[in-house]
């Protein structure tokens, strides 16, 4: 690691200013799992390291049925793994981080970290996707929304502003008759990247699929949300043959390159199956 | 310019200077004289560097010394119950040779610690689960894994 200042700001405006100061020299660490190893492999190497951990509220965990789910940039993917809420409200979510790395790992790598990382394999980028979960973002300008599903522009590309800084994600509370499933697939379930990830939510009112979400990962330069596959289902009754197309649909939307953990034509084939199962089970839990 | 860094490790206060660009693991190794922790891909891969900090399991090698400033750590060093006696992991890891090269050990003997700490008695998915963040070359993980169950009650000892 080479040589950088640290600072500790105690709000988001000392932060904020420390970003601007630093011009695009200056990174935020929260959980540090991916910046640790970038500053360590070079891939970056700030001139400052802002430490957001003394800011107050950046912790936050709370869920109200209302208002749905807030997380703090410093919520771990640990403590979203383990807590009876996320498990039972945010089933996907919850799955994504715990097939997510290591414990060791879990209990410092931050879902906004995650998020921010904006890595096309990404775990818990589809799961938020499909739920509708929106970006806090602070900066210069005071206090803006983003949509998870819009803040991805490529790969470890954000429409995040150098001066800004995300706070918060907000799900919104699930509606009655969801099911939401997210498998992933790799040679090993923990300290594994994806090769193909699938994200459901499914809204059932009688036996009719009334929303959905289907979202991708590992299989474009970002989440993909599989809209042609949605459209599918969408409103009608969930037939087998009907689920078999809308997983069709979702293999052809996929944009998979070929790599060390699979082929393009593995990964489209593996996006088939995926959806059909993620689909299956989304409604079992919905059921 | 090297700042300083107050912490408590194994029950001691300690206070380091280390620069801003320092690992925990370094500042562990080098700065504090505690080489009991391993480095081995210093990327958060291998769970050699598991210590125990604020009383969960992390990969040092991933923490800047910085962010130690008042933390409550647990190291290899430790564990012992006394400069005579080791602790009930570390009989069982000799006793079923759940070591060979030795290297893994002490990342896996916190990172069993950590888990026996939440769950006394972990079934042997729970202690798979648990070490999935360690990398152990040289013993398929069976010793291992049977030291652990052991050390619970949970897993019989082999003949």
């Amino acid at each position: 690691m080479k040589y950088f200042e640290y600072s500790e700001p105690a709000t988001l405006q000392e932060a904020v200013a420390l970003l601007r100061d630093g011009a695009g020299q200056a990174s935020l660490i929260a959980g540090g799992t991916d910046l640790m190893v970038q500053m360590k492999e070079h891939v970056r190497q700030p001139a400052r390291v802002i430490n957001i951990k003394k800011i107050p509220g950046m912790d936050d965990f709370a869920y109200d049925p209302q208002g749905g789910l807030t997380l703090g940039a410093l919520v771990t993917t640990r403590q979203v793994e383990t807590s009876p809420v996320t498990q039972r409200h945010y089933a996907s979510l919850a799955r994504a981080a715990t097939d997510f790395a290591s414990i060791q790992v879990r209990n410092r790598a931050t879902v906004v970290g995650n998020v921010c990382r904006a890595s096309p394999s990404a775990d818990t980028l589809p799961a938020l996707i499909a739920d509708g979960a929106v970006l806090r973002i602070h900066g210069p300008n005071g206090r803006r929304l983003c949509a998870v599903e819009d803040f991805c522009t490529g790969p470890g590309r954000t429409a995040l502003g150098s001066e800004e800084i995300v706070t918060h994600i907000v799900i919104p509370p699930p509606a009655p008759g969801t099911g939401k499933v997210y498998i992933k697939h790799g040679r090993r379930a923990q300290m594994e990247l994806a090769t193909v990830g699938v994200a459901v939510s499914l809204t059932l009112a009688g036996g009719d699929c009334q929303a959905v979400s289907i979202v991708l990962a590992a299989v474009a330069p970002t989440p993909l949300r599989a809209r042609q596959a949605e459209a599918v289902l969408r409103g009608q009754p969930l037939t087998s043959a009907l689920i078999a197309a809308a997983a069709q649909a979702a293999s052809q939307e996929a944009r998979p390159i070929g790599d060390v953990r699979g082929s393009a034509d593995y990964r489209r084939e593996m996006v088939r199956v995926l959806t059909r199962r993620a689909i299956e089970q989304a409604i079992e839990e919905a059921a | 310019m090297k700042q300083l860094v107050a912490f408590t490790v194994n029950g001691e206060e300690r206070e380091i200077a280390v620069e801003p660009n320092r690992s925990l693991l370094d500042a562990l190794r080098t700065e504090a004289g505690l080489t009991g922790t391993k480095k081995g891909c210093d990327v958060g891969e291998c769970g050699s560097c598991t210590v125990i900090m604020d009383g969960k399991p992390v990969n040092a090698c991933l923490v800047l010394a910085m962010e130690a400033q008042g933390a409550t750590l647990t190291t290899i060093e430790g564990v012992q119950c006394s400069a005579e006696e080791p602790h009930p992991l570390q009989e069982n890891f000799m006793q079923c040779g759940a070591a060979q090269c030795g290297f893994c050990t002490p990342g896996i003997i916190m990172m069993a610690k950590a888990l026996l700490d939440e769950n006394p008695k972990p079934t042997t998915d729970e202690i798979r689960f648990a070490i999935a963040g360690n990398i152990c070359r040289c013993t398929g993980y069976t010793k291992i894994i049977e030291a652990i169950g052991r050390t619970a009650g949970t897993v019989e000892a082999q003949p």
